[in-house]
């Protein structure tokens, strides 16, 4: 660990992580309570980039196998929020963020989040792909597989590294909405997993640099926690400069549109200025001991406003860019295929 | 997967409302009953347009 990084940290036992007990309801679940076990605000985010993917295909689907397709895209990752939040109750519990959710409040017990975790995670994948194909029907069960074990399971609690290997699994939905309307996935498909991959460190980076104390506090290793505040800002801006470039190349590969150019040439440099703030910003500092008594505070909170406008202009822009490739392919503007 | 984590806060005894737990359930039931319908009608549909047209025709 950095001498400068703010909170007490401790490597975590790399042991399996001790799942909540199956505890008694101290209220009834609610119907609401086993949707929120589906992460409804992450599904909405996949099922936007699944269906840029299958529009972007350019092959004909039927309307309803095509919405049968997102259905199963949506039902999918809702089952890996469901054994997410089975598998991480006991941290979950001890976050501000996650407290409120229905496994540790006692609502609903982690086997039975378990339970509808799986069912509806082979629902999905058996539906996808007698639905559409089996190659998107395998690639929805490998993001799963790899949301559930290689990141919830092993990488979350282990390294700083966490959500950059991780997000693979959400940067993978508009490949199998690609698959299933093509039954292949080509460079394009890869291109736009590539942009949500890229996207992910600093747009998770930017939110944990000002909720560090949580994660200090139940032991995962998010970056400002285990590497400190200065190294997470710089490696923000170093994905960041990676990450607008990598933006502009759908424009030369037939993917994107003039449409498609212009937000994200524009946006990229917003994205590149935002993350120049941040680096040059204390965000996730601790508070300096030499300045007294309420300017502290001030001085910190107000160095964390530039981490909280890059996280939410990192969601506004990946929206913007997936609406651009909807909207040019929706209204069959011809693509600029600059190479 | 049973073993209680000791961090954990213990959850406060609740009185038992019936009433309440008999309305959660009826509403959890609803909500399985209607996703159930939709999931026969879903399966129905996709059955149909994987079949295509003119079915009785087809080569035995």
């Amino acid at each position: 660990m950095d001498p400068g990084a703010p909170f007490a940290y401790e490597a975590p036992d790399m042991s399996k992580p001790v799942a909540i007990e199956d505890r008694a309801a101290s209220q009834p679940a609610l119907w609401s309570d086993y949707l929120q076990l589906l992460k409804p605000r992450v599904m909405s985010l996949v099922v936007f980039t699944a269906a840029t993917g299958l529009v972007c295909a350019n092959q004909p689907i039927n309307p309803l196998l095509g919405a049968v397709a997102i259905l199963c895209i949506a039902v999918g990752a809702g089952a890996s929020g469901a054994l997410n939040m089975w598998f991480d109750a006991d941290i979950d519990g001890r976050m501000r963020r996650t407290r409120a959710r229905p496994v540790p409040t006692g609502k609903i017990r982690g086997a039975e989040a378990a339970t509808l975790g799986i069912t509806l995670s082979l629902f999905s994948v058996m539906l996808l792909g007698m639905t559409t194909n089996w190659l998107a029907a395998g690639l929805l069960a490998f993001t799963i597989y790899f949301y559930v074990v290689v990141y919830t399971m092993w990488l979350k609690r282990w390294t700083p590294q966490n959500i950059v290997i991780g997000g693979l699994a959400g940067a993978l939905p508009p490949a199998i909405g690609w698959a299933a309307a093509a039954g292949e996935t080509p460079l394009n498909a890869w291109l736009m997993v590539l942009i949500i991959f890229m996207w992910t460190p600093p747009h998770a980076w930017a939110l944990a640099l000002y909720t560090s104390e949580d994660y200090a506090k139940v032991g995962v290793p998010m970056m400002p926690v285990a590497k400190g505040a200065a190294s997470t800002r710089k490696q923000i801006l170093i994905y960041s400069l990676l990450f607008a470039p990598i933006c502009q190349i759908p424009a030369f590969t037939g993917l994107g549109g003039p449409v498609y150019l212009a937000v994200a040439a524009l946006g990229g440099a917003v994205f590149v200025l935002l993350a120049w703030r941040v680096f040059r910003s204390r965000a996730g500092d601790a508070p300096d001991e030499r300045i007294e008594g309420e300017d502290r505070l001030y001085a910190v909170r107000a160095s964390s406003k530039d981490a909280r406008n890059l996280f939410a202009f990192s969601i506004l822009y990946l929206t913007l860019l997936f609406a651009a490739l909807l909207a040019e392919h929706l209204a069959k503007i011809a693509p600029l295929e600059l190479l | 997967m049973t073993s209680p984590h000791d961090d954990m806060p213990p959850v406060p005894a609740a009185p038992v409302d019936k009433a309440a737990l008999a309305r959660a359930r009826r509403g959890r039931n609803i909500a399985l009953a209607i996703g159930l319908v939709l999931f026969v009608v879903l399966v129905y549909g996709v059955t149909l347009v994987r079949m295509g047209g003119h079915v009785a025709s087809r080569p035995l």
